[in-house]
């Protein structure tokens, strides 16, 4: 599960202006919130999407893609699941 | 009802069921012994092997029955592995293999044993180049690579995997349970297994074929039967049938090229009609008879349902419709989307009527699921 780590500063340096709290929630649920609140945010910032069900980690990545948004890193979450990074891109 | 799930099983194919019968009559008694009704199922046995052999591109004397394709391909991996322990203990697989592959590297890791996984691209093809390095890494014992994948359909690099592991002088274990009996089995394996229920037989034949010169030897207890590679009395019957069925299957002209057209025009309907999908695999170099795709937003098990509501029997490798709540290996190893996914697998025979109406009905029930989950946008 190292695909998605984190590789530059800069990427782990800039903070999340939204955090969506999805943890124990299961697919397609985290998505759906990341697609209605990614508008909520500036261009280019940063939304964090928390998930512990094991599809997030392969559908938010492919979301971003299939929706043009660049997905960031994915970090392990200290007590199991994943914040994954998302920007907007539009 | 339309049955859109033969990449799981085919339904017996008619000609199965009659040779059934015939040999549920005549094919009965033990064929390892002497007395007329023994050498009559032998015969028999032999017949069905001899036929199978044929459309594999074996001799008979390679081809073996297991009880099923699972069992002969842990009976395959670890055999060849256990015959080979002298050359190395390192086992290359393709990351969207079965899990039958998969399940057995994992038991030969437990044993001591190291595994490669050699990783896909988008399509679900695995990397030839990839391929062909990890073989080469000395102590290699085997590599696994599948005919085409069961889930999304993309067929394998086997050509340039078979002639790397030529070159480096490590057999190649081909799972060729999609495509037996839909497309010609590519040469260069040195292990092949398949499954007779895939292609119209009866459930409860594997087919496992050690080609003369691979060294294998049972990693089960030592029995007499099937060159002593498989314990237990032989199904002669359902050899008999997973026979017939095949030899029927081959000779059906044309319907192969004819399901490929279907997928192709479910391949292009879908991701016309519906927004927010991804069609998933390989669009060209496929199987004929698979098509995957995952719906934006949509539960995988809500979707199965009102399918199956409407009388359409198609699969779904979403977590969601799993037992072990993770979504399919091969949709992860691809990156693709994996909720909301749907497997539509056509059977011989399958109508254009019924493939349109689940067409029709498919974009009106994608919308009414998202609605119901509050997506509106």
């Amino acid at each position: 599960m190292s695909r998605w780590q984190a590789t530059t500063r800069e990427e782990a340096a800039q903070e999340p202006a939204l955090t969506i709290d999805a943890l124990g929630k299961k697919c397609p649920i985290p998505i759906i919130l990341l697609a209605e609140q990614i508008r909520s945010v500036p261009l280019n910032a940063i939304v964090a999407v928390l998930a512990d069900d094991p599809a997030a980690y392969t559908d938010v990545p492919a979301w971003c893609r299939l929706k043009s948004h660049p997905h960031v890193a994915t970090y392990e979450l200290p007590k199991g699941g994943w914040a994954i990074h998302v920007r907007r891109n539009y | 009802m339309a049955y859109f799930d033969a990449a799981s099983t085919e339904p017996l194919h008619p000609q199965a069921r009659e040779a059934l019968l015939m040999a549920l009559e005549t094919g009965w008694a033990d064929p390892a012994r002497l007395y007329g009704s023994g050498r009559r199922a032998r015969l028999l046995l032999d017949q069905g092997r001899a036929e199978i052999a044929e459309v594999l591109g074996a001799r008979p004397d390679e081809v073996v029955f297991t009880t099923s394709g699972t069992q002969a391909v842990h009976l395959g991996v670890l055999g060849t592995l256990h015959g080979r322990r002298r050359a190395g203990r390192h086992l290359v697989v393709g990351a969207v293999e079965h899990s039958a592959v998969l399940h057995a590297a994992q038991s030969h890791e437990r044993d001591g044993g190291t595994v490669e996984t050699v990783g896909v691209g988008r399509t679900g093809a695995v990397d030839a180049g990839a391929f062909a390095r990890a073989v080469s890494a000395p102590g290699t014992a085997l590599a696994c690579l599948q005919t085409a994948n069961h889930e999304v359909g993309t067929l394998q690099p086997v050509a340039e995997a078979a002639a790397a592991c030529q070159d480096a002088g490590v057999p190649l274990l081909v799972d060729a349970a999609q495509t037996v009996g839909r497309l010609p089995v590519p040469p260069g394996w040195s292990v092949l297994v398949a499954s007779a229920h895939k292609w119209g037989g009866p459930p409860g034949v594997g087919v496992l074929a050690v080609r003369k010169g691979t060294r294998y030897r049972s990693p089960l207890p030592e029995d007499e039967r099937e060159a002593r590679r498989v314990p237990g009395f032989e199904n002669v019957p359902s050899v008999l049938a997973a026979a017939a069925a095949l030899r029927a299957r081959v000779a059906e002209a044309g319907e192969q090229e004819r399901l490929a057209a279907l997928i192709d025009k479910i391949r292009r309907t879908v991701a016309a009609t519906i927004p927010d999908v991804e069609v998933i695999g390989e669009p060209v170099d496929r199987a004929p008879h698979i098509v995957t795709f995952s719906c934006l937003y949509v539960e995988g098990e809500a979707l199965l349902r009102e399918l199956d509501k409407a009388g359409f029997s198609v699969t779904s490798g979403s977590s969601c419709t799993a037992s072990t709540l993770r979504p399919s290996h091969v949709l992860e190893a691809m990156g693709v989307l994996t909720h909301g996914n749907v497997r539509v697998s056509l059977p011989s025979g399958t109508s254009e009527a019924d493939v349109d109406r689940f067409l029709a009905l498919l974009p009106e029930t994608v919308r009414r699921i998202r609605q119901e989950a509050g997506v509106s946008w």
